[in-house]
């Protein structure tokens, strides 16, 4: 008895070196709670979605792919918290994630420090790649949404004088009203007003009046779509009539939720549209409702899930997992054909794409146009 | 002119939330020389009470609303008697440090049980009352800004009937003064401070209300920034005075109000506090505190 409780923890050793040998650990990090749960609660499916997809065609190299989630909780702080316990404890080959540019920017140096790749999936500020060789997404970036905004904001709502209402404490909005600015003063347009609030605030009505005094043909506001809902919703309540439209952070199933009524005809920026004919997106939209039910996956459930796609396909070309090896993989991706579109990864480790506006109609997001780089 | 009536208006529904929730801390304050941290969480429950309730009750009506109102004030109020019994009371007579930190201890556990009970994703919290806009000549007020004024109007004189025209407001006057003499004139504390639990408990749990009603998204952690602010303001107005803080939560609302309105919206808190400083400066007790010598 004694000589078997000995072995035990080296029997418990082997069977976990076996396990470790077994599957490919992949870290993820989203926050699956908190003010941006839509976005990430998204993401993680799409993600997971893959992973399983990937394991049901035999897994990569032999082997099959392991996900290990950790939530960010919608927290400033949480990202490295939760990406030095994947990489130090975990063991993982490469981190995937975050939504949010805040928090990508956070868990970037840590993961280019420790040479492990990271993709993010939906983080467009371009500060997030610039942080180091090891650094990727499989979405577009802020220079390319601004002026696609800017140019539908110009040519089809008619709009020559706008409001820019953007959060001072995110990344992510102060990059995309800047670059929005640019292209849209450069189109002939003109910036009327530009007030800031910050995240978490609720109240918006002294901002909105002021925009309301400034008398604009449309409001731009950057932001997540916790904050954007609320935005809309006292902007008609204080009888303000113009379009009002917002970035990819806007894409969420609690944007109509929270905002209500009020969301009605608002626009916004995409990755994709589930409207998409191509067979490719079709086959994705059912295999994610029959998975998850309710309503067609968002960009953000897409992004995740090529982002997995992308990291698989990788691999395969490295034959390893090892780190080196593995970033120059995914640094050499070309024309990948992924859901949202073909995936190639430029010398500034970001992927060039066609972004898309949506509607809200109905209570749900309608496809308008697809605009390409 | 209208821009800025129509600032006026969002300062004044504003600030009149920040005094529902300054109330409560500057009672108990007045009563116990101490700050009750876990208010600002009693506020949330407040919020989360009125939702579940208003899932029941008729939507959009005023009665099914003063109902919704009615459940989060009633349910906040026993909150504030059962933390102040299990919690506070033990404490009593013990270092007033003790009881500060025992305070921000309740309001982390209120929070995280939340976090816990309700999920930390906002939620959408539904139109209880009627949703009208008035318009007035460009002036804009919607029905939930009335309400938000009106409702806590009538508290704050409720409040200041119960304090200084009944009997145990009387008697809650005399715990403040000094709760030794209090007790050899046969006054009970201990049913005195839970009532001014159930008071300020109260009317936290109404702000919740009116704050989710005005700002319908709410969260377990959305106590704490408004929670802040109207800690502040009962400083600013001088703590322990009820009509200080009710006017040091108008003065909040309407300088933040009229900060972010203006091209200076970044630096709203920045400005919004170095104005409470500035104040606080040529005032230290505050407002319409008044400058005692330190018992100690």
């Amino acid at each position: 008895m004694t000589r078997l409780l000995r072995l035990l923890p080296l029997l418990a050793a082997t069977a976990l070196a076996a396990r470790a040998q077994e599957t490919i650990r992949v870290g993820e990090i989203a926050c699956l709670t908190g003010k941006e749960a839509s976005l990430g609660t998204s993401s993680h499916q799409g993600t997971q979605l893959a992973i399983d997809d990937v394991n049901a065609a035999g897994g990569v190299l032999g082997r099959k792919l392991e996900l290990i989630s950790e939530d960010t909780q919608s927290k400033p702080g949480e990202a490295s918290t939760a990406v030095r316990k994947l990489i130090a404890r975990e063991h993982v080959v490469a981190v995937l994630g975050e939504v949010a540019s805040s928090r990508s920017l956070e868990a970037a140096p840590i993961c280019q420090n420790s040479k492990i790749p990271m993709i993010s999936p939906g983080s467009t500020s371009p500060k997030v790649t610039e942080t180091g060789n090891y650094i990727f997404r499989v979405c577009y970036i802020d220079p390319f949404q601004g002026p696609v905004l800017a140019k539908f904001a110009l040519t089809h709502l008619k709009a020559h004088r706008v409001a820019i209402f953007s959060s001072s404490t995110s990344a992510y909005s102060v990059g995309l009203a800047k670059y929005f600015k640019l292209a849209f003063v450069e189109g002939g347009g003109e910036v009327a007003a530009e007030p800031k609030y910050a995240e978490g605030d609720k109240d918006f009505k002294a901002q909105l009046t002021a925009i309301r005094a400034a008398g604009v043909d449309a409001i731009f506001s950057p932001g997540y779509y916790n904050e954007g809902a609320l935005i809309v919703k006292q902007a008609r309540e204080l009888g303000i009539k113009v379009p009002v439209f917002g970035g990819d952070s806007w894409e969420a199933e609690d944007l109509i939720t929270l905002g209500g009524d009020a969301m009605e005809g608002a626009y916004l920026c995409s990755h994709y549209s589930p409207e998409d004919p191509s067979p490719r997106v079709q086959a994705f939209v059912a295999e994610y409702q029959k998975r998850y039910g309710g309503d067609k996956p968002d960009s953000n459930a897409s992004l995740g899930y090529d982002s997995v796609l992308v990291l698989a396909d990788s691999i395969r070309r490295a034959g390893t997992t090892e780190h080196a090896a593995l970033r120059d993989a995914i640094a050499s991706t070309k024309n990948f054909d992924a859901v949202t579109g073909r995936i190639t990864i430029d010398a500034n480790r970001n992927a060039s794409k066609n972004a898309v506006i949506i509607q809200v109609h109905n209570g749900h997001f309608q496809f308008v146009e697809s605009v390409a780089p | 002119m209208s821009e800025f009536l129509q600032q006026l208006i969002n300062g004044l529904s504003l600030g009149a939330i920040y005094a529902l929730i300054a109330l409560g801390y500057t009672m108990v304050y007045g009563v116990l020389r101490f700050i009750n941290f876990a208010h600002s969480d009693v506020f949330m429950v407040g919020a989360f009470i009125g939702y579940y309730a208003g899932e029941h009750l008729p939507r959009g009506t005023v009665l099914g609303g003063m109902a919704s109102m009615g459940a989060a004030m009633l349910g906040c109020a026993v909150l504030g008697v059962v933390i102040e019994r299990l919690v506070y009371r033990p404490l009593r007579g013990g270092p007033t440090l003790n009881v500060l930190i025992t305070a921000i201890g309740v309001s982390l556990f209120l929070e995280y049980a939340g976090q816990l009970i309700f999920g930390a994703t906002p939620r959408a919290f539904p139109d209880i009352f009627p949703s009208r806009v008035i318009e007035i000549r460009g002036l804009i007020i919607s029905m939930n800004q009335v309400i938000v004024i009106a409702v806590s109007t009538v508290l704050m004189f409720a409040l200041e009937f119960i304090v200084h025209r009944t009997k145990i407001g009387t008697a809650m006057r005399a715990v403040a003064l000094n709760p030794k003499a209090a007790l050899l004139v046969g006054i009970n504390i201990d049913i005195v401070i839970s009532f001014t639990f159930a008071l300020g408990s109260a009317l936290a749990g109404a702000g919740g209300v009116l704050y989710a009603l005005n700002y319908p998204s709410i969260d377990p952690l959305m106590g704490v920034v408004p929670g802040l602010k109207a800690f502040v303001a009962a400083v600013l107005g001088g703590i322990g005075n009820i009509q200080g803080a009710a006017l040091g939560a108008l003065l909040l609302g309407l300088v933040e109000t009229f900060v972010d309105g203006s091209r200076w919206s970044t630096y709203k808190d920045a400005i919004a506090f170095a104005i409470l400083i500035a104040i606080l400066l040529f005032r230290p007790a505050g407002l319409l505190g008044r400058v005692s010598a330190e018992k100690v």
